[in-house]
């Protein structure tokens, strides 16, 4: 029976990354559930998070940072309040996706994967949202464009922003 | 329980051990395979892809590191084929990486260059990638030059199949990723790094070496594992 | 209106209870209003169509003769939110909430309402054959009882009370059914290999990790039909000797996540998942793993590293899963859609099924037709049907006057059907003769203003990212074929690149360890066969016919090639 790990700090989030690892057994296979509640609990996976992981499934931490770089869904750096997300599924980039996504970098001054300097939006791209009819698809948080054009999501964009 | 077999390698009849690979007998009939991720004493993960050879009646391509012969099997390691596709895999190497022989400090003693030779590589047809890639001295003893890893994962297998250490490990994936230590920090500031140098020892390129070693002077010898191995085998 | 069912074992009769039960609660009610809630239909607002539906039941005093669940797909995915009412089979689309009124107080009249129906007699529908979606949009997705009343888990009954193990694989075999998931493997084999291998335990995982960039078949079923496809994994398990599954779902599905675990959670509670199933002594329980972003965790023996908590890379095979899986031991992957075809199967036998489709390729197949097409969806069509069926009759052809130039199956893998093939029956044999493959069941169709280069770009560029990186030929190679595109719809390519782009596809796709790289040149590969001529236009005019590419033609930076190594 291995020993639980004290947790980094009393932030009541770790107690469910450590439910999740506990409901696992602490087995080193519930590495990437693990990582999925941290991310799912503070957004992204900083030192503290991976080392913590990686201490409670005795998972070696190059391992940890491994798998967490390895799939595109963890992220190692904080998003942005907004998430904007292109779509680039087969359906949107022959509707015209990477136009809009080319307009969305230049306005914003930011690469796809990115977070404007004021932390405001992170630019994000998917591969299908599953809405093809609808295509080309940019997703701002919860919101569908549909049929989007690269004027019409900038203009979007601008408005959400500046609230 | 392990019988014995009958094969044929390059039109040769070899016998061989059931469990055996295809590279294994070859090298004990002293048949040529060009191999690279392969280091015996360590587990086979058939990636690089040079050792592959073509098996009658199977269409695909087998790794010879990772593939167990079979009664009857006929297996040819030298086909025009394969020749043309390890020439361009090789080639490809050379562009992912940066890698100029002339300053390196394992000129002469290189898997890599060796490889190029055999496949009388002189010129790279493809275009240069030119990745951006650094290089970490911060250990007191070893340097790591990322501009010459070719990816074999040698070091990441030794560090955790026989030192038990697991310093090393890939971050990312595809032509973007890289070897690691711990949490993608400097390796001096490694807090599982045992400094045994197994992975330098193992490292096919110039790419892991010793501090204070200069041009050509980089000796890589990976024999200990097998002796290792041998000894470990021996003890269970 | 929860059924009360005792937690410890039941024995048949009860499951039949159930069903007689919850149909007995459903005929109280005159009229059923199943709202999508399909994830398509959930975006466009099916929630607050629904809720503003039962308010208006409610209010209306309709609440003793009619209910509102949340229902299914029927594949109508464009016309969204779309609401199914039984018995009279009339389908509404692009509801919002202020129809409510106007649906609920035209229930029971002859005529449905004009403004917002979508007849079923359309040859989308009429020309469609549902096996794996027959119970499209007509069960609740969250209730184990509807599905049960609705015919469901008769078959694992029987399997498990009638059949021994080898009768069930038996059958299947009969059935000529073959994976769905994209290499059409015969399903009965594999269950075979399993069942006699060596070890224990033993697992089945269910492929839910879809991830071609333009389909959402296998999310369909994961979300409107979680008890088919549980009862599926139930019944292979059976067959093979399988302990413990584990279903797979690619993290972009949160809403598949939830439908099935709680679908697990449901089949627990009717002991329809646990110890000693129905009163036997098979025991079998399922988890969900979320993937987390990677296409090549679709990969067999990537996706057992993936479970097993590592990077998702695959390994050279064989060993093959089947004896040498998960943990090592023994395990049966199968597809999503695969599994949702077992049930139907074993209920109306072998022979029904072999009789549905060609000769090499059986039953029926899902695919999410997207692109220039004027009426896309989800739709389920016998094999062997022509692909100008599908776009013609199904689809309703392309929008907007323009003329037809390819469709594309496969995905990433897969390769692009021209015009002059339209005919072609689509059967795994017939695909595979053309350079495509039959894939999970993308079909894009694009028009005469799509460049096949920059389609050839695309995906080259989607393997290039997603490749795990492990192998040389498929990590720089993708990179390598990658440029060599980028640089025709720059302009910038030379006839000599041609020549390499053709030798560097032959080399990756013939090296590769997995089917990723194995796969990868297939686009690059037939639209080369069907479009060299666009490509020529690139390179040797510097135009792209369909305006698509901007073209300016400066030499490249590295045009230089021959640099020393030595
Ligand atoms: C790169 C790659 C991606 C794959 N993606 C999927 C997938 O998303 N879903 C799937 O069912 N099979 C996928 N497969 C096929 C699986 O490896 C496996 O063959 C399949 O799940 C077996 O199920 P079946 O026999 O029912 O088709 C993929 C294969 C490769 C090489
Ligand atoms: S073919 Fe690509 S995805 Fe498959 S093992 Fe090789 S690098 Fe990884
Ligand atoms: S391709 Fe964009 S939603 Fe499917
Ligand atoms: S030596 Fe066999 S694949 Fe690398």
């Amino acid at each position: 029976m291995k020993a639980t790990l004290a947790l980094p700090s009393d932030d009541k989030r770790w107690r469910m990354v450590n439910a999740t690892m506990r409901r696992h057994g602490y087995s080193s296979s519930a590495l990437i559930e693990a990582l999925h509640t941290v991310q799912q609990a503070f957004g992204y996976l900083d030192e503290t998070a991976l080392q913590y992981v990686a201490k409670s499934l005795r998972v070696p931490l190059s391992r940890v940072y491994g798998v967490a770089t390895f799939y595109n869904h963890f992220m190692m750096k904080p998003g942005g309040t907004h998430t904007c997300v292109v779509c680039l599924g087969t359906a949107c980039y022959i509707k015209g996706s990477p136009q809009i996504l080319e307009t969305l970098e230049k306005r914003l001054a930011i690469r796809k994967g990115q977070t404007t300097p004021d932390g405001k939006l992170s630019l994000m791209v998917a591969h299908c949202v599953g809405m093809c009819w609808l295509a080309p698809v940019v997703m701002l948080d919860d919101d569908v464009q549909a049929e989007a054009t690269p004027a019409q999501a900038a203009t979007k964009i601008q408005e959400w922003v500046s609230k | 329980m392990s019988g014995v077999v009958t094969l044929k390698i390059n039109g040769i009849d070899v016998g061989a051990q059931e469990n055996e690979t295809i590279l294994d007998v070859a090298r004990e009939n002293d048949i040529f395979i060009p191999t690279l991720c392969y280091l015996e004493g360590l587990s086979r993960i058939g990636a690089c892809r040079l050792c592959l050879v073509e098996v009658k009646g199977i269409s695909k391509l087998l790794p010879a590191c990772a593939t167990t012969v079979a009664e009857g099997m006929e297996v040819f390691t030298d086909t025009d084929r394969l020749r043309k596709y390890r020439r361009l895999i090789v080639e490809m190497l050379f562009t992912e990486g940066n890698h100029v022989c002339s300053v390196c400090v394992a000129n002469g003693h290189c898997e890599l260059q060796t490889l190029a030779q055999q496949h009388e590589i002189d010129y790279v047809s493809l275009p240069y990638l030119y990745p951006q890639r650094t290089v970490d001295a911060s250990h007191e003893r070893f340097v790591f030059d990322h501009n010459r890893c070719v990816l074999c994962t040698r070091c990441v297998r030794v560090c955790d199949e026989v030192e038990g250490a697991h310093t090393w490990d890939i971050r990312g994936r595809g032509i973007e990723s890289g070897v690691i230590t711990d949490l993608n920090q400097p390796w001096g500031t490694s807090v599982t790094c045992t400094s045994c140098g197994k992975c330098v020892q193992a490292c096919p390129t110039g790419a892991l070496f010793m501090k204070g070693k200069s041009v050509g002077e980089m000796v890589h010898s990976p024999s200990f594992l097998t002796f290792l191995a041998q000894m470990r085998e021996a003890k269970k | 209106m929860t059924t009360k069912l005792p937690q410890s074992q039941l024995p048949e009769e009860e499951i039949l209870r159930v069903a007689e039960q919850e149909q007995e609660e459903k005929s109280q009610y005159q009229r059923h209003i199943y709202v999508c809630m399909g994830a398509a239909c959930l975006a466009a607002g099916s929630a607050t169509v629904k809720d503003s539906l039962s308010e208006v039941v409610d209010q209306n005093g309709f609440a003793g003769r009619c209910a509102v669940h949340g229902g299914g797909c029927r594949g109508l995915c464009a016309e969204g939110p779309t609401v199914t009412i039984e018995p009279d089979d009339v389908l509404y689309g692009k509801i919002t909430p202020q129809d409510a009124p106007d649906i609920i107080k035209n229930l029971g009249k002859k005529r449905p309402l004009e403004r917002l129906h979508r007849p079923t007699d359309r040859p989308f529908f009429l020309r469609q054959q549902r096996i794996v979606l027959e119970l499209a949009g007509k069960v609740n997705s969250e209730r184990i009882e509807d599905y049960i009343a609705s015919g469901g888990y008769k078959s694992l009954l029987k399997a498990v009370h009638e059949m021994s193990p080898v009768e069930v694989i038996n059958e299947i075999t009969r059935s000529g059914l073959r994976g769905r998931g994209g290499a059409g493997y015969s399903t009965g084999l594999k269950w075979r290999t399993v069942a006699k291998a060596d070890g224990h335990p033993k697992y089945v995982i269910c492929n839910g990790d879809e991830g071609d960039p333009g389909a959402f078949m296998d999310r369909s079923v994961m979300d409107d039909y979680p008890f088919r496809l549980l009862e599926g994994i139930t019944i292979a398990a059976y067959a093979v000797g399988a302990e413990q599954g584990y279903v797979y779902i690619r993290a972009e599905y949160p809403l598949s996540v939830r439908r099935v675990q709680n679908a697990i959670r449901q089949a627990q509670r009717l002991n329809l998942l646990g110890n000693q199933i129905a009163g036997t002594a098979f025991n079998f329980d399922v988890q969900v793993r979320v993937g987390a972003g990677a296409f090549v965790c679709g990969e067999e023996t990537a996706l057992i590293a993936s479970i097993e908590g590592k990077r998702g890379q695959p390994r050279p095979r064989p060993p093959y899963p089947a004896t040498a899986g998960l943990w090592g031991k023994p395990t049966l992957i199968n597809n999503v859609e695969t599994f949702a075809n077992i049930p139907a199967i074993i209920r109306n036998g072998a022979d029904w099924f072999a009789s549905i489709g060609t000769e090499k390729s059986k039953g029926t197949k899902v695919f999410a037709l997207t692109g220039n097409i004027n009426h896309s969806g989800l739709i389920e069509v016998p094999m062997g049907i022509t692909l100008r069926e599908i776009i013609y009759d199904i689809g309703g052809g392309i929008p907007n006057g323009k003329r037809f130039k390819a469709a594309q199956t496969g995905g990433p893998s897969g390769g692009c059907i021209p015009e002059e093939h339209l005919d072609i029956s689509m059967d795994y044999e017939s695909l595979a003769g053309i350079g495509s493959i039959m894939g999970s069941g993308g079909l894009i169709v694009m028009d005469e203003d799509s460049c096949m280069v920059n389609v050839a770009k695309y995906f080259m560029e989607f393997c290039m990212t997603e490749s795990c990186g492990k192998c040389i030929p498929c990590r720089v190679g993708t990179a390598q074929i990658y440029r060599i595109l980028d640089n025709t719809t720059r302009g910038t390519a030379t006839l000599s690149d041609l020549e390499q782009l053709e030798m560097l596809c032959d080399m990756v796709r013939h090296t590769s360890l997995c089917g990723l790289g194995q796969a990868a040149p297939n686009p690059v590969l037939s639209t080369l066969r069907f479009f060299r001529d666009e490509y020529l236009m690139h390179i040797v005019e510097k135009r792209c016919p369909a305006g698509v590419c901007h073209l300016h033609p400066e030499p490249a930076l590295y045009n230089d090639t021959k640099e020393s190594v030595r």
